[in-house]
């Protein structure tokens, strides 16, 4: 039925952030390598200034496979499923979300790799909330250190070290582990905002510093520095000084001669010999055709909710509850990170926040992680806390009117008139834990357009999350206080639907009864099948995913051209 | 309350021209343009129907007035971008605006005797808020789900790029003192006393900056 085509060494699916980052070692190291990818190549012209197109309807110009098939949620097995999304978050192109993610790129703390020995160790193990599935990573960040190194040079990442080989610089994250060295480009520029929440965090006596992001804050790799214009919050940059896969690693890795991408290619199914309980190569969808693409390693990286439906679906007599799921584990430790308990502040002078994005802004440390004493609180974890420039028009005037004016009509008027530029949303990026009884499947009866089901997510975040996230927001409104705020609201936890930063479901770690993948990033159960992206990762950090899951990605590629023989 | 905020601020601003740093104020800031001569005429609808968009047209100009002498939603030709949106990316949302806005005359009739376009602003006002209430009667599912739907498409057509036919003259963009987009933006214009000047332009404005139009109509 399907198209034979011609085998090949290794085929990804999906070429978003982190396959776009894995073609690149593989196709150094001399492996042939097809990139499957759903989108379509979309360029700066694509890019337009424009808060409707990117930020209310989910870029009508893409290839729009994402929003078919957007996951359900029901908060646990009980209760009614939520209102589903109007929108998927996650992005169909070459260069998947990359292309218009926000682009902070940090490195995970220390502590995240080791949560239960080390909670065990300081504070004894009753303090690992009941419930939950956490295990430490099996290895430290110090293994990873190299790799997210690799990423930081290839896709070009600004910032300021706090800690390089030891030696703590107060310019930079001094909570941040030992990295071999600074940044590639110096960090991106401060607003007079953003300054200010650093003096006023300094006040407070704690430690600010730049967040690194995947932006250039001059000009690298031939390819021009960050202007500011903002716009790329959920947007493309028009002049492509935002690090997306599409501009850095996928280019150069086509360079090579060794990189054929397919695009609006959209993977169905991934085949597996029932003999040799070894993958085949995968099925492909294009243009109404069906083809099959035989490899002999397939690396899967569609992003969490399509890595772990494409694995259930793909079912066999070797694999009868779908590919690498003989011990239940696909879909098991699903995480959606702990962001919403957001704080929203009011101060009685303008910001303006006009310009600039999500990743330019100030951190704080020091209650993110373990970097304080959780002695005496009731919870494990903690929060990064961020202030950044990000402002649009319909944004701003869909401003809380903080209960000092109407929802609308006249007063709600004056209010933005004078108001619009005056408030500041913090978004806090807190520990989640993976727990029993939070997970993915298929759902029973939504389906999308080619009739397969659509990803159903079980989930709720426990009282652990919602500690951290009360306790952040108590510190988040002690920066804004001092900085002068004249009112604050404080965010509800939220649900745990379709997010951004989905982790799990496909979790990494030495033993095969509790983790899909081993410590490359290869199935137990499926030996020549790689899994790439956050949905490998059993902690979240209190940062965001990417560059992890790139320096997790790259890694297993690299694994892959060097084990080869023995792989194959 | 609000008066004194205002004062403050003129004061503020008068301190930044005070100060020398090119400051340029909202155009309302400076002279209350006459909504009037603000508003585009309204062109004809290309999905609703005349008596359709009429009383959406109201309902915007309820939702951010022009009371105050600068221009509100109805200036800035939100209800034409509803319009538009809904022969496009908005089209599932065609059948909801014929029935809510049905449903509001026969709920102004009901209980103020006659048309909504037909009320005083105060009689409009309170349909509204009965509305965003969820006590305006005879809506499916619900009058706040119809409220919610026409407040949020309210905000987009008045402060939306102008390509997609709101946000007229820019009116949305000055009411807040947006300043604008601009293709590249110097240090000093994220510095908290400055207000940069205003850029009124569409992102589409230029063909060597995207392909084609706004997209989604
Ligand atoms: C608005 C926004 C802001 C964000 N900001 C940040 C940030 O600041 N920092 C950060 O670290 N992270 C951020 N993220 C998260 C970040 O985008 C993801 O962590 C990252 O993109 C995940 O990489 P991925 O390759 O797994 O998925 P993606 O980048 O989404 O790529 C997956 C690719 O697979 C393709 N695909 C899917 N299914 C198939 C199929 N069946 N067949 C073929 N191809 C398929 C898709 O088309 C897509 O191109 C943000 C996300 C969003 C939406």
């Amino acid at each position: 039925m399907a198209t034979n085509l011609k085998k090949t060494d290794v085929v990804v699916i999906g070429l978003g952030a982190v396959g776009g980052v894995a073609v690149l070692p593989l196709a150094r190291a001399g492996c042939e390598v097809i990139g499957l990818e759903a989108g379509t190549w979309l360029d700066t012209k694509d890019f337009a200034a424009d808060e409707i197109s990117n930020n209310f309807r989910g870029w009508p110009k893409s290839v729009q496979k994402a929003n078919r098939e957007i996951p359900t949620h029901r908060a646990n097995e009980k209760a009614p499923y939520s209102p589903r999304f109007p929108l998927h978050p996650m992005m169909n192109a070459v260069g998947g979300t990359s292309l218009h993610y926000w682009a902070q790129s940090w490195r995970l703390n220390p502590w995240d790799f080791k949560v239960v020995s080390e909670t065990t160790k300081r504070y004894g193990a009753s303090r690992i909330p009941k419930g939950s599935t956490v295990e430490d990573w099996p290895f430290g960040l110090e293994e990873l250190e190299s790799y997210y190194d690799k990423v930081e040079y290839e896709v070009g990442v600004s910032g300021k070290a706090g800690n390089i080989n030891g030696s703590i610089d107060p310019a930079g994250n001094i909570f941040e582990g030992s990295r071999k060295r600074e940044f590639p480009m110096p960090p991106l520029r401060g607003t007079e905002f953003t300054e200010r929440m650093g003096a006023v965090a300094r006040k407070l006596g704690w430690a600010p510093f730049p967040g690194p992001a995947a932006i250039n804050s001059q000009v690298y790799d031939d390819r021009p520095g960050c202007v500011y214009h903002g716009y790329c919050n959920r947007g493309g940059c028009h002049i492509n000084a935002k690090n997306s896969t599409t501009v850095s690693t996928i280019p150069r890795a086509q360079k090579t001669g060794r990189l054929k991408v397919v695009d609006q290619a959209h993977v169905i199914r991934i085949e597996v010999d029932e003999r040799t309980a070894r993958t085949t190569g995968v099925t492909y969808l294009k243009g109404g055709v069906e083809y099959f693409q035989p490899a002999d390693v397939v690396l899967l990286g569609s992003y969490t909710y399509e890595n772990v439906r494409l694995l259930l679906m793909s079912k066999s007599k070797a694999f009868p509850n779908g590919l690498a799921n003989n011990n239940g584990q696909v879909g098991r430790h699903y995480m959606t990170h702990n962001t919403g308990s957001v704080l929203t502040a009011l101060f009685p002078y303008d910001i303006n926040a006009w310009y600039g994005m999500p990743a330019q802004g100030v951190a704080v440390d020091n209650y993110a992680d373990d970097n304080f004493d959780h002695s005496k609180l009731d919870f494990i974890g903690g929060g990064n806390m961020w202030v950044y420039s990000d402002r649009r028009p319909i944004v701003a005037a869909s401003m809380s009117t903080f209960g000092k004016a109407p929802t609308w009509g006249a007063g709600w008027k004056s209010f933005i008139r004078q108001n619009a530029d005056r408030w500041n949303l913090a978004y806090m990026q807190k520990t989640t834990l993976p727990y029993e009884d939070n997970y993915l499947d298929l759902d029973p009866t939504v389906k999308d357009p080619l009739g397969n089901p659509v990803t159903r997510i079980t989930a709720d975040f426990k009282d652990n999350e919602k500690r951290v996230g009360a306790y952040m927001q108590d510190r988040m409104t002690q920066w804004f206080n001092e900085a002068g705020a004249i009112a604050v609201e404080r965010g509800p936890a939220g649900t745990m639907g379709p997010s951004t930063h989905a982790y799990g479901g496909t979790r990494m770690g030495d033993n095969k009864a509790t983790n899909v993948v081993n410590r490359w990033g290869f199935a137990h159960e499926v030996p020549n099948l790689g899994i790439i992206g956050a949905s490998v990762m059993g902690t979240s950090g209190s940062h965001n995913p990417t560059l992890t899951a790139q320096a997790l990605a790259w890694r297993t590629a690299e694994y892959l051209s060097k084990s080869w023989k023995s792989m194959v | 309350m609000f008066s004194q905020q205002n004062n403050s601020r003129r004061k503020a601003l008068k301190n930044v021209a005070a100060i020398g740093v090119a400051a340029s104020l909202p155009a309302g800031a400076i002279k209350p343009a006459a909504a009037a001569d603000a508003a585009p005429a309204r062109t004809t609808p290309q999905t609703l129907s005349a008596a359709e968009a009429a009383t959406l047209d109201a309902i915007c100009g309820r939702l951010i007035p022009s009371d105050d002498g600068t221009p509100g939603a109805k200036e800035a030709r939100a209800a034409d971008y509803i319009d538009r949106s809904l022969a496009g990316y908005l089209a599932g949302l065609r059948k909801a605006y014929a029935a809510g806005l049905a449903a509001v005359d026969v709920y102004a009739k009901s209980s103020k005797g006659t048309l909504f376009t037909a009320l005083s602003p105060a009689d409009q006002d309170a349909i509204l808020a009965a509305m965003q209430k969820n006590s305006a009667t005879g809506f499916t599912p619900n009058s706040a789900a119809f409220f919610n739907m026409v407040w949020g498409h309210t905000l987009q057509g008045t402060f939306c790029d102008p390509a997609y036919g709101g946000n007229a003259k820019f009116v949305g963009w000055d009411m807040i003192s947006y300043p604008g987009i601009r293709m590249a933006v110097a240090p000093e214009e994220q510095r908290m006393s400055v207000k940069p000047k205003p850029q009124r332009q569409s992102a589409y404005r230029d063909a060597t900056l995207s392909k084609g139009g706004a997209h989604g109509h």
